[in-house]
């Protein structure tokens, strides 16, 4: 059957495309070299709109009428003040720009105004060589080096030195743990369940936070944080897997990219990527599951656990609720072999 | 034409759900149509395939192991079958999405052509982004911006009794204009106009040039009347046209399907109409699934339908569901102490691993408290003029048919909380899409699968109503056995009583009240006397009062609630 992958890798070579949600500019340029948050891509963001009633304006009656006094065209850009539209005769009415900007419909003896809006900026996300550029969307970037992926982001990038304050996968993050050593690192923690350690980290300010897990309630101060948060195993108090914490202690003090942005409907997901000078091969995002594999479990009561695959059972597997479902059976690195649902396990690799 | 049992059809039904992919097989057997067997894996639909071909392969492969037959040469699929029994008659196709489709509504009055909107985009998975009525006071500038932001995948324009208002519908027309050209030819949405008919011209010459604009019947030709028949079809049609282009490879499978694809709901619609036509029962059919994306309630009465779809469900819809059930909601249905920070976390989770099983029994609690809160929301959409009262009720959905018997029946009473007379019934294998999608092929296949055993009775539950105070003797119940032997039974207020009834065991219930009561909300003049056919949770009475009020008190509510569960023995 099968399996969704999280990647865990010391070494890989992967390839992301970074691509605007419209139409816009691509900046970067094919073989470039870039870091995590140079932009690559920009497109315009609209501005507000004005709705100009010009037949009102100049007391006209008809809307032709009105059509023949506008000396503008769709497109045209109009600084502050210029005019629109105007009556000829002895007393001329004028109707002018109210504010610089661009004219996007004209209907009906109407002027639709649009004024200028904020430019969206597409980030590399990590740092690699652009290898493909898609005109007016985006691009693709590969690199190699160690790949970490988690399971929730915040929406942001950044580029920082890794350190890892926590002395197990589960410990708790608070203020006293974060000092000035930690300012402009990206920082590993077991859990974040105090609104204060976030503040904290918040002042300092650091790079980025890497945790096993986070307090749901947490989720709207993290979304404000100006930091990338990444979770690799999710909400409540479960502990980092074995092997993303082992991978983190391994790297410490290594340059890291943190991009926490993710749609799992695109299958993107929140990255830590470590650049490496050495090339690593390719991997699938899906597999199988298989006797072998080895797995990390995201439900209660084995969460963050792992283990390896040593069955994958036939039909339905009936468990101690009453549930069913495609079932194989892990053994896990303190030698227990445990039944869980397929729907509950991932495959890292 | 109708295939007669001479022509007897093999049909392959694949189901592509959110998140997984079902293929379902029906065949002949011994002159009857039969459910033969099922398989699911997980779908393709999303990241990394961004294509249903993967998933419909998997799951082929997979029925074919389960089935011992084959349908697949070199990877393609054998239509019709061939005389060595190798491939398939028929192929049907049905589809939900993991996420809404996106909907601004533009009507006139409020209470009018808007609420009339509202129903039509309600009966499919859709999420109204955006509406603007003649009582939204905003400038015009700033709803195009909001109509701009919302970014709708189809606008609906309702509006206008025939030859009533036009001046009105030329102003949101315009409106409607205005934002196309804003928006870029790329992603701008498809327009449905559904409005006063006079119009139809004017909204085709304005919009057309934008934009692909249908014109479909007037939803609201009176201010009294509400006609949904041939707009609706439009509307569906509409939909799957749109998700035919967002769905990656949905298109090629298209044109080899006996009939359209069409989405899961609206067939899961059509074969609750279906029954409620041959069922002949004067209550209607209700018929409930609670996917992972969306839940549809689905009522029926002489042939007459009513879909309500709402974006909540147990795998992708949970982000919704969270966002807006509050969380007391939920709670109040755990029948033992969870912190709310542990329920938030648990439902959060949830999101990031959809299509998890709960193992634990706190989890298992929590995900069946969202069901329970899930369905009552869903039923809120149906109107007013279904009783509550059903015949039977049809259940499907996962976290229903997945969980043991007496807990599906629970949840279904807690949330549904029917009236009278009324018999559950559950749909394991989540056939009742792909018989809704073959009923327009072959009338005669759901029919006799509906009376095989590929549905489940869960039994039959009698709720009487009555003011009397919790705990004081109600009834006296005497049930009769087929077979010569009868028990009696003191029933009280404010309790699930399980009667003692076999699978399959038919007995006469008879209810001798103690006080004035309510046994059919349609009907004072009820009988006292029932026959019923034992489910696999016997026969219940339920006593708990309508609606089901639940003590305020956490503790003594986490004593009723376990009371209840050990009633029905689970």
């Amino acid at each position: 059957m099968i399996a969704p992958v999280t990647h865990i890798l010391p070494l890989t070579r992967i390839r992301r495309s970074r691509m605007l949600p419209g139409i816009g500019m691509v900046l970067a340029m094919l073989g470039q070299r870039v870091n995590a948050t140079d932009v690559v891509a920009e497109m315009s963001i609209p501005g507000a709109h004005v709705l100009l009633d010009i037949r009102r304006a100049l007391g006209m009656r008809r809307y032709d009428e009105t059509l023949k006094l506008i000396d503008r065209k769709v497109g045209d850009r109009l600084e502050k003040g210029d005019v629109i539209a105007q009556t000829d005769g002895l007393v001329q009415r004028v109707v002018r720009a109210p504010f610089t900007g661009r004219i996007i419909a004209i209907q009906k003896g109407q002027v639709l105004l649009e004024q200028p809006g904020g430019k969206l900026e597409l980030k590399a996300g990590l740092t690699g060589i652009i290898v493909d550029t898609l005109p007016d969307h985006g691009v693709v970037i590969e690199a190699s080096g160690g790949l970490l992926q988690g399971v929730w982001g915040n929406y942001r990038t950044n580029i920082g030195l890794l350190l890892c304050q926590s002395e197990s996968p589960d410990e708790e993050l608070a203020r006293s743990n974060l000092d000035m050593s930690m300012r402009g690192a990206i920082v590993q923690a077991g859990y974040l369940g105090n609104p204060d350690a976030l503040a904290a980290a918040n002042e300092l300010p650091i790079r980025g936070l890497i945790l096993g897990s986070m307090a749901s309630h947490l989720i709207p101060a993290a979304m404000k944080v100006s930091f990338p948060i990444l979770l690799t195993e999710g909400f409540g108090r479960i502990p980092m897997n074995s092997k993303a914490y082992t991978m983190l202690r391994t790297n410490e003090k290594r340059d890291v990219s943190l991009n926490s942005n993710w749609d799992p409907n695109l299958g993107d997901r929140p990255e830590l990527f470590i650049p490496l000078p050495a090339d690593g091969n390719p991997v699938l995002d899906t597999t199988e599951f298989q006797p072998g594999k080895t797995v990390r479990i995201h439900s209660a009561p084995y969460f963050g656990l792992v283990g390896v695959i040593s069955v994958v059972r036939s039909g339905q597997t009936r468990f101690a609720n009453g549930l069913r479902a495609p079932a194989a059976d892990v053994r896990l690195e303190n030698g227990q072999v445990v039944s869980l649902p397929l729907a509950n396990i991932d495959v890292l690799e | 034409m109708t295939p007669s049992y001479l022509e007897p059809q093999s049909v392959l039904a694949i189901d592509i759900g959110s998140i997984h992919t079902r293929a379902l097989l029906f065949d002949v057997v011994d002159g009857q149509y039969r459910f033969i067997g099922a398989s699911r894996v997980p779908s393709t639909a999303r990241a990394p395939f961004h294509d249903i071909s993967e998933g419909i392969f998997q799951a082929i492969l997979a029925l074919e192991a389960v089935t011992i037959r084959t349908f697949l040469t070199e990877s393609s699929l054998v239509l019709p079958s061939e005389d060595n029994g190798r491939g398939v008659d028929q192929l049907v196709l049905t589809f939900s999405t993991p996420t809404a489709l996106n909907v601004a509504i533009l009507g006139l009055l409020e209470d009018v052509s808007l609420e009339s909107a509202r129903r039509l985009v309600n009966t499919a998975h859709c999420l109204i982004v955006e509406q603007i009525g003649l009582n939204d006071h905003r400038k015009t500038e700033l709803q195009i911006d909001a109509l701009i932001k919302a970014r709708p995948d189809l606008v609906l324009i309702a509006g206008g009794t025939e030859n009533g208002a036009t001046r009105s519908i030329v102003r949101q027309v315009d409106l409607v204009s205005l934002a196309m050209q804003v928006i870029s030819k790329e992603t701008r949405p498809q327009v449905i106009y559904a409005g006063n008919q006079a119009m139809a011209s004017y909204v085709q010459e304005t919009l057309s040039p934008l934009g692909e604009v249908v014109i479909a019947p007037n939803i609201r030709p009176d201010i009294d009347q509400e006609t949904f028949g041939p707009a609706h079809e439009i509307f569906s049609d509409t939909i799957r046209q749109i998700r035919m282009r967002q769905i990656g490879g949905l298109q090629s499978f298209s044109s080899i399907c006996s009939s359209e694809p069409s989405h899961s709901s609206q067939a899961f619609g059509r074969m609750v109409r279906f029954l409620s036509q041959i069922n002949n029962s004067q209550k209607g059919v209700l018929g409930v699934d609670i996917g992972a994306s969306s839940t549809t309630i689905a009522a029926a009465r002489e042939g007459k339908l009513e879909l309500s779809v709402s974006p909540v469900g147990m795998g992708a819809g949970v982000v919704r569901a969270v966002e807006n059930i509050p969380l007391e909601d939920i709670t109040r249905w755990l029948p033992t102490h969870i912190p709310d920070d542990a329920v938030r976390d648990m439902l959060v989770q949830k999101t990031l691993f959809p299509e998890q099983i709960p193992l634990t029994s706190d989890t298992l609690a929590v995900e069946q408290a969202l069901a329970r809160q899930i369905i009552i929301m869903a039923m809120r959409n149906l109107p007013k003029g279904f009783a509550n009262a059903f015949e039977p009720i049809l259940a499907s959905g996962q976290v229903i048919t997945q969980a043991p018997p007496a807990q599906s029946l629970l949840m279904l009473l807690d949330s549904i909380q029917p009236g009278g007379v009324t018999t559950f019934v559950l749909d394991p294998h989540g056939l009742t899409p792909a018989l809704g999608a073959i009923a327009s092929l072959n009338s005669i296949l759901p029919v006799q699968v509906v009376e095989s055993n590929a549905y489940v009775n869960l039994g039959t539950v009698i709720s009487p109503v009555s003011a009397i105070k919790s705990g004081a003797p109600l009834l006296m119940v005497r049930v009769e056995y087929e077979v010569g032997e009868e028990i009696s039974l003191e029933v009280r207020q404010g309790t699930l009583t399980a009667l003692p009834l076999q699978p399959g065991q038919v007995a006469k219930v008879h209810l001798h009240p103690l006080h004035p009561l309510v046994v059919d909300p349609n009907s004072r003049d009820a009988p006292r006397s029932y026959k019923i056919i034992g489910g696999v949770c016997g026969a219940v009475i339920d006593t708990r009062g309508r609606p089901l009020v639940l003590p305020k008190d956490p503790a003594r509510r986490r004593d009723v609630l376990k009371k209840w569960s050990q009633a029905i023995n689970l």
